[in-house]
């Protein structure tokens, strides 16, 4: 591997965007391809399944035998309000192989002692996403139901590409969001990409039935999402 | 990864470990069968004195992986190692929980 391949990859890797290494075994060339960056059409399907699964694979082309190995940014989700349902999905997430963090500026909602063992943020969006911002492998879930709170979160996910942006309320409750965000200047198809009603339509009822919908949504999002690859926007 | 830290992530290191002049190769999982140890991508960075960084199986094969990579700093020809219980070399290394793995070994250059 050339040291500037190795280069590439690592910076990559540190800023959270996805990489593929590709080496043809016979020779040894390697070269990385940096998401957003245009594949080449022969390699187009061999490379988006690896990245869709996150698995690197063997492939032949031709007479050319290759590895492709696959560098994503491990997923994480983002939950705006520390509330019964992201008590339990703190608890599911992990199992289901996800980092999560929750953020709630009320201290009365977000308290050690009903978060025991997950990340809980007691500040302000605004400031805590300035000082880690979203990115196209992190989903946001805005859970608290106050425009003050979940708004601005909504629009930095929007705006981040986060593969999946969520949010709980009624239908009437999205519909004056969608209104809010809308005279806030953001396109209509951002607004068209919050997932509202919040999870998978299974019927949820309990807390835990809708942090499982919620997490269902979220994997389904993650697998089957599109690549963004090629240059187009997430 | 990040979180991490450079000392445990074999390709921060073969990045450090080159920038620091040494001679650097880089192991990489390419195929398994069966149990493997470790999974398919997984590295071991390896610099002209033998040390070592990461895994490429749970220990049972890094020696050999380690004494190849020698090879491969020397002719800066990359070389793929199998191994498994149906080698014939099972009886010096193998992996004791019965896979095979494929590993490709490279230098890195530049």
């Amino acid at each position: 591997m050339n040291i500037a391949t190795l280069k590439s990859l690592n910076s990559a890797r540190a800023a959270r965007r996805a990489a593929v290494v590709v080496t043809d075994l016979a020779t040894g060339r390697t070269q990385t391809l940096l998401e957003g960056e245009p594949l080449p059409s022969e390699w187009e399907a061999a490379i988006s399944g690896a990245l869709r699964s996150g698995r690197p694979t063997l492939a032949t082309l031709g007479e050319r035998s290759l590895f492709i190995n696959v560098h994503l940014p491990p997923p994480r989700i983002v939950v705006i309000g520390a509330v019964h349902i992201s008590q339990v999905l703190g608890q599911f997430a992990p199992v289901a192989g996800f980092d999560l963090s929750i953020i709630d500026p009320r201290t009365a909602f977000a308290t050690e002692e009903r978060f025991r063992g997950t990340e809980l943020i007691a500040e302000w969006p605004e400031d805590v996403l300035t000082a880690r911002p979203l990115d196209r492998y992190t989903a946001l879930t805005a859970l608290t139901h106050d425009p003050k709170i979940d708004d601005h979160p909504l629009r930095a996910a929007l705006e981040a590409g986060c593969f999946y942006v969520g949010a709980l309320g009624s239908r009437k409750t999205h519909a004056a969001r969608v209104e809010r965000l809308r005279q806030a200047g953001v396109a209509a198809e951002d607004i068209g990409r919050i997932r509202a009603p919040i999870g998978l339509d299974i019927g949820a009822a309990s807390p835990a039935e809708i942090a499982i919908a919620i997490l269902a949504e979220i994997i389904a999002a993650l697998r089957k999402r599109e690549l963004g690859w090629g240059g187009e926007a997430p | 990864m990040t979180k991490e830290g450079n000392i445990l992530d074999p390709l921060q290191v073969a990045e450090t470990w080159h920038r620091q002049g040494r001679a650097v190769a880089l192991a990489t999982v390419i195929e398994t069968w069966g149990s493997a140890p470790r999974p398919v991508g997984s590295h071991l960075v390896i610099d002209g004195e033998g040390n070592f960084q990461g895994s490429v199986s749970g220990g049972c094969v890094e020696g050999a992986v380690i004494a190849e990579a020698a090879d491969v700093i020397q002719s800066g020809a990359p070389k793929i190692l199998e191994f498994g219980v149906a080698d014939e070399t099972a009886w010096r290394v193998g992996l004791s929980c019965g896979g095979r793995i494929r590993v490709y070994i490279e230098r890195v250059d530049g």
